[in-house]
Formats: C-alpha cells, sequence, structure tokens
C-alpha cells in the first residue's frame, strides 16, 4: 500500500507540486472574491472548466493542431503557449465578469438576504456548465499535443518533464504579479480596503461596483490561468472536470484562510501535494473523498485556515 | 409594487381556506384529494405526455420531486440553510432499499424505517460537525458530500459499482391494489399518500416550538441563540427531518424502478429539487407543490425542455432569485417585512 508513496516519492511530490499550482491559481478566484463580497464564488469552477476549453479551441482551431500533427518548436512554440494562455486568461475573465453582471450584481444593489444571492451562483453555475455540455455533446474533449513532452532531467528517480517544469515556472509568476498588483497599484489597494471595511471605502470615494467587477475579472484570469496549465498538463477536458477541481481548490483556499492571498498559495500547494499522495496510497478514485475530508477536517478545527481569514471581522 | 397584489395567488388561496368553516375546509380538503387521486385517469387529455408513459410520469419525476421538494423546504425553507447534497439522502434511502430488498425477504413497507432512518443517521453524522458553520461553507460542504455519497457507491463492491442494482423488489400488493410497471397508479397513490403525510407533519411542527424555532433560526440565527433557541439543536433537527423525506422518496424510487446505479442520484438530482423549492415559494408548503409539479412535469412535456433540462432550471434559479425571489406563490408577508427591515438597517 505504501510501496507506490516510496518507490516514486519524488516523482509523485514533482506531479503534486505542479497540481498544487494550478490550485493556487484557482483558489485565487475563490479567495479574492471572497475578500471582497464575503460570500463563496460558486460559478469558479465553471469559469476554470471554460477556461480548459479556451485554450483546446486556441490550439485546435486558430493554430489547427491536430491529434496527430507534430509538437510545435521554438519560436512557434512559445507563441502558441503565449496565445492560449492569454485566450484562457481571456475566456475565463470574461466569464466571471458575465457571472458577476447577471448573478450577483442586482442581488448585491438590492441587499437581498445571502440565500438568495447562493442560489442566483448555482443556478449561474449549472447553466454555464450545461450551455458547454450540449455544446460538446457531452463527450470529452482531447487537446492536440503542442508541447513535446520531454525529460529534462532526472532527480533522484523522479523524470522532470518539460510541461511541469513551465507550470511551476509560469504558475510562479503569474501568481507573483497578481500578488504584486493586489499590493501595490491603485485598483489592488482599492480592492485590499472594500475587503476590510466596505462602507469605509465607499465613503473614502472608492468605486464599489468597478471594484467589484475587477475582482471578479482578476479571479476569473487567474483561474483562466490554471485552466491552461490543466489542458498543458493532463492534454483532456470535459463539461463537468469543474466540480472536483473546483471542490479541491475551494478546500485549498479554505485551508490556506479564505480571503488570504498568500494562504491560498500555501493552501494550493499543500492540497497538491496531499492529493497526490493519497491518491498514490488509496487509489486514485478516493481523491475526490480525501480532498472533501480535509475540507471537513479543517472547517471543524480550524474554520480560519492555516494562515487565518485575511480580515477577522465577518459581516452578518 | 400593484402588479405583485395581481399575482399574489397566496394570499387569493389563504383567503379562500380562512373564510370557510370547518365542515367547508373539509369539504374543500376531501374534493382535491380526491381529484388528485384522479389525476392518473386523464392520461389521453391534454395532460398527455409524449415522452414517457403519463402514469409514469406523474410518479417519477412529479410525485417523487415533490415529495423531495417537501423535504428539501425543510431544510431551505424553514431553517434557511442551503442543503446542495439533499441527492445523499435519496441515494442512501434507495440503495438501503436495492441492498435490503435484494439480500433480505423483508417487503418494502419494512424496509422503508430502515431507509428513513439510515437517511437520518447520516444527516445527523454531517450535521453535527457542518451546521456550525456559516450559510455558504455548509452549502459547499452538503454539496461535497451528495457528491462523496455517489463516489463511494460507485467505487465500492457491495454497492455492485457502476452496474448498479437490479432485480429490486416491488412492494407487495396492498389489498385489491396491486402494482404493476406498465400501470402505475397504486404507486402514484401511494406517492399522494407520503406527500399528505409529510405536509401534514410539516403544518404541525411549523405552529409547534420547533417551527418557531426554525423561524427565529432563519430571520437571525445570532439573536435566536442569545433569546435561549439552542440553534444547533433546532438545526440538526431540521436536517435531519429533510433527510428522513429523502431517504423515504429514495426507498420508493428503488422500489418502483426496480433497478438503481449510481449514475442517478448525481449533483443534477440536488440541483433540481433545489430549482423545484426556489421556483415554486423558498418556505410556502404549497409553493413547494406547485413548482415541483410544474418543473418535474414540463421537461416530459415539452421535448425542447427535456434536452436541455438543467440549463432551464439553472436558469430559472437566476431569473426568479432576481426577479421575484419569493417564487411563484411567495411565503406570508408578514415574514416577509420583518426581512426587509433586518436589510434595510
Amino acid at each position: 500500500m505504501f510501496s507506490v508513496l516510496i518507490d516514486q516519492f519524488w516523482s509523485l511530490t514533482i506531479a503534486g507540486i505542479a497540481l498544487g499550482f494550478i490550485y493556487v491559481l484557482i483558489s485565487l478566484g475563490y479567495t479574492m472574491v471572497y475578500g471582497v463580497l464575503r460570500m463563496i464564488n460558486f460559478a469558479n469552477s465553471e469559469i476554470f472548466m471554460w477556461g480548459t476549453f479556451g485554450t483546446v479551441v486556441t490550439n485546435r482551431d486558430i493554430f489547427h493542431y491536430t491529434q496527430t500533427s507534430e509538437p510545435a518548436h521554438g519560436f512557434k512554440l512559445a507563441l502558441v503557449l503565449i496565445t492560449s494562455l492569454l485566450m484562457s486568461m481571456l475566456v475565463a475573465g470574461l466569464t466571471a465578469v458575465f457571472v458577476e453582471f447577471v448573478a450577483y450584481r442586482r442581488l448585491r444593489m438590492k441587499g437581498t438576504n445571502r440565500l438568495a444571492t447562493l442560489i442566483s451562483a448555482i443556478g449561474i453555475s449549472i447553466a454555464l456548465q450545461e450551455v458547454m455540455r450540449l455544446l460538446t455533446s457531452s463527450r470529452p474533449v482531447g487537446s492536440p499535443r503542442v508541447l513535446e513532452k520531454i525529460i529534462l532531467t532526472e532527480v533522484w528517480g523522479a523524470n522532470i518533464r518539460l510541461d511541469t517544469v513551465i507550470t511551476i515556472i509560469a504558475a510562479a509568476i503569474i501568481f507573483f504579479i497578481l500578488e504584486r498588483f493586489i499590493k501595490l497599484s491603485r485598483m489592488g489597494k482599492a480592492i485590499r480596503a472594500v475587503s476590510q471595511n466596505e462602507d469605509a471605502a465607499k465613503l473614502m470615494g472608492v468605486n464599489l461596483n468597478r471594484v467589484i467587477t475587477t475582482t471578479f475579472l482578476v479571479g476569473g484570469l487567474a483561474t483562466g490561468a490554471a485552466g491552461f496549465f490543466y489542458i498543458t498538463v493532463f492534454e483532456y477536458t470535459k463539461f463537468n472536470i469543474g466540480f472536483t477541481m473546483g471542490m479541491a481548490a475551494f478546500t485549498a483556499a479554505v485551508l490556506g484562510g479564505i480571503g488570504n492571498i498568500r494562504g491560498a498559495f500555501f493552501g494550493g500547494l499543500t492540497l497538491g501535494l496531499l492529493e497526490v499522495y493519497a491518491s498514490a496510497i488509496l487509489g486514485t478514485q478516493w481523491k475526490a473523498v480525501t480532498v472533501f475530508i480535509v475540507l471537513v477536517l479543517v472547517l471543524l478545527f480550524k474554520p480560519n485556515g492555516l494562515f487565518g481569514e485575511a480580515v477577522q471581522t465577518t459581516r452578518a | 409594487m400593484k402588479i405583485r397584489n395581481y399575482w399574489n395567488l397566496r394570499d387569493w388561496g389563504a383567503g379562500i381556506w380562512e373564510r370557510a368553516n370547518r365542515p367547508k375546509r373539509i369539504a374543500i380538503a376531501l374534493t382535491s384529494i380526491f381529484l388528485v387521486g384522479l389525476l392518473p385517469f386523464a392520461g389521453a387529455s391534454f395532460l398527455a405526455t409524449p415522452i414517457a408513459a403519463y402514469d409514469a410520469v406523474l410518479v417519477y419525476p412529479v410525485g417523487i420531486f415533490v415529495l423531495m421538494a417537501l423535504g428539501l423546504n425543510i431544510v431551505v425553507g424553514k431553517s434557511g440553510m442551503l442543503d446542495l447534497g439533499y441527492v445523499a439522502f435519496f441515494a442512501i434511502g434507495a440503495y438501503t432499499m436495492a441492498l435490503m430488498g435484494t439480500h433480505t425477504g423483508l417487503n418494502t413497507w419494512e424496509i422503508m424505517p430502515f431507509g428513513i432512518g439510515f437517511a437520518m443517521l447520516a444527516g445527523v453524522l454531517l450535521g453535527l460537525p457542518t451546521l456550525r458553520l456559516r450559510g455558504d461553507y455548509l452549502a459547499i460542504v452538503t454539496l461535497g458530500f451528495g457528491e462523496i455519497v455517489r463516489l463511494v457507491v460507485l467505487n465500492s463492491s457491495w454497492s455492485k459499482g457502476p452496474n448498479g442494482i437490479a432485480n429490486v423488489p416491488m412492494p407487495p400488493d396492498i389489498g385489491p391494489l396491486k402494482f404493476k410497471l406498465d400501470d402505475q397508479k397504486v404507486f402514484f397513490w401511494v406517492v399522494v399518500t407520503m406527500i399528505l403525510l409529510t405536509i401534514w407533519m410539516i403544518r404541525r411542527l411549523s405552529v409547534r416550538r420547533p417551527g418557531r424555532a426554525w423561524e427565529a433560526i432563519r430571520q437571525d440565527e445570532d439573536a435566536a441563540e442569545l433569546m435561549g433557541v439552542p440553534t444547533l439543536k433546532y438545526k440538526i433537527w431540521s436536517f435531519t427531518l429533510g433527510a428522513a423525506v429523502g431517504g423515504a422518496a429514495g426507498v420508493l424510487y428503488a422500489s418502483k424502478n426496480l433497478f438503481i446505479a449510481p449514475e442517478m442520484f448525481t449533483l443534477n438530482v440536488s440541483i433540481l429539487i433545489l430549482s423545484c423549492v426556489v421556483f415554486g415559494g423558498i418556505g410556502n408548503i404549497w409553493g413547494v407543490v406547485v413548482g415541483a409539479t410544474i418543473l418535474g412535469y414540463l421537461p416530459d412535456r415539452i421535448r425542447f425542455i427535456s434536452d436541455a433540462r438543467l440549463l432551464v432550471f439553472g436558469t430559472v434559479l437566476v431569473v426568479v432569485m432576481n426577479f421575484r425571489p419569493d417564487g411563484l406563490l411567495p411565503r406570508k408577508k408578514r415574514e416577509k417585512a420583518i426581512v426587509k427591515k433586518e436589510v434595510n438597517a
């Protein structure tokens, strides 16, 4: 049972870190929206799913790659990867803004109770998933292999593949840029002001609607980037992949302390590793169950997460 | 504002009921039950369903949906907790029926208490750690729980995994009433009886201590706790009663369908039931009944909706919440007034 874990410890660890970085980016979508609205963005899992399709469509329909065509090299490779990354981010960002507009804005302006907003968000999430199911006729969609999975080097018996390395480095860079954006930019300051105290921020002249839309947009961009990395590593997507990934990323966000951006980073990596080790021990079919048990345990014993919620005062 | 008054069917219906004296009320109730009981005979009229057999549609989805929506309404409507894993209790009931029906000699009615009991047990086990949480956490934990139950039966050998369990026994005959696959009138009458029992239970509870406690919790949990309402206890009760109704529906469903498999118990079922509750009017029994009837029936009546069922239901959730948050038949005005004041403050 444990022999798999011991034999392949390092290759599992590397896979776990790559998966962890994908979770980090998705959980940014949860954490940022939670920060300003004090509400879970239920549709984030579907925003991620739409993001993965951004990459697939770019590879397949813009650059005309097929399942049998040769992987790209050199400059062409960089062009394709960057275009599909931007495309995924764009699709997911726009979907997130759409979600905010359709499901959240009107209810927020009217000031109805939380239950109504939650139900509305679940409705839009189901609708998004269902539209994609009808578009793809419920079939899984494979992505053509653009990036050849070359083994770069071997460390302690673990193969280090190009796609994992690209995922880890690029995801870390994107996370760093977003973190700086929230720390330093004017809009980032406004976002943090709103998450600390909405009323005071409004009195100081912060445009609340714009801040909230931007938060959804930035969260969507991060989630979309995660969609690109997911395709790079797994080369496959389906209309219903959002659920498991979203659940795991949400668990990561709670584990790190929801609303806390650094928390999302550590939570994501921890959960990625945990999930990979657990599936080595128990088998991959119990992956989702492990994640769920982690979520319940965290909520039970440390509901503020490892690093604490960014803002301790909770609005009723 | 004026348009809403014309639309307020609830007050119109309640007005008739309140003006009637006791014999009149009994007459109204008995006539309506009688008319509902006659529904399976109306298969040749404009109600006919082109997609599935009409009497089967009346049992599932319509009847079972109404039953489950009433159960979910205890949790979502009465005490204001969003339970997205309601399908789990349905699945537990169905698997109890399937496993006990195929392995022991017990019949459906003897298994029913076990199904309800196991569903309630699961409700308590899930409720104890999670009902302390705030609303949106509860929503996502229950969402996960619903999926976990499906994954467990999908990946276990005792449940025969993805193959499901076949040859679930039918209920034994009740006197002259025989359960048949090609003529499901008796199933329909059984569902209606269960629905009436559930409505009776909810109505009794609503006007007594638990109902008042749920109402207080729904409006302001902190205030309720300060006033001495043991909120956790009543939240678990509400959750468990909802689970019991779901479990009962599951037992009946397995016994009617004769075959169950994990793919029947996906998250979609939870969402469909939630749509029924929201569409009809959260918290109002008659609203929920009407909502579940319409949403259960329409996909089998209109072919277009049948293909894109979930898209329609998801859109219903968004549109109803945004433009008519109280649903088709809203709950009493007095309760709404209190909620509104709280928001403005």
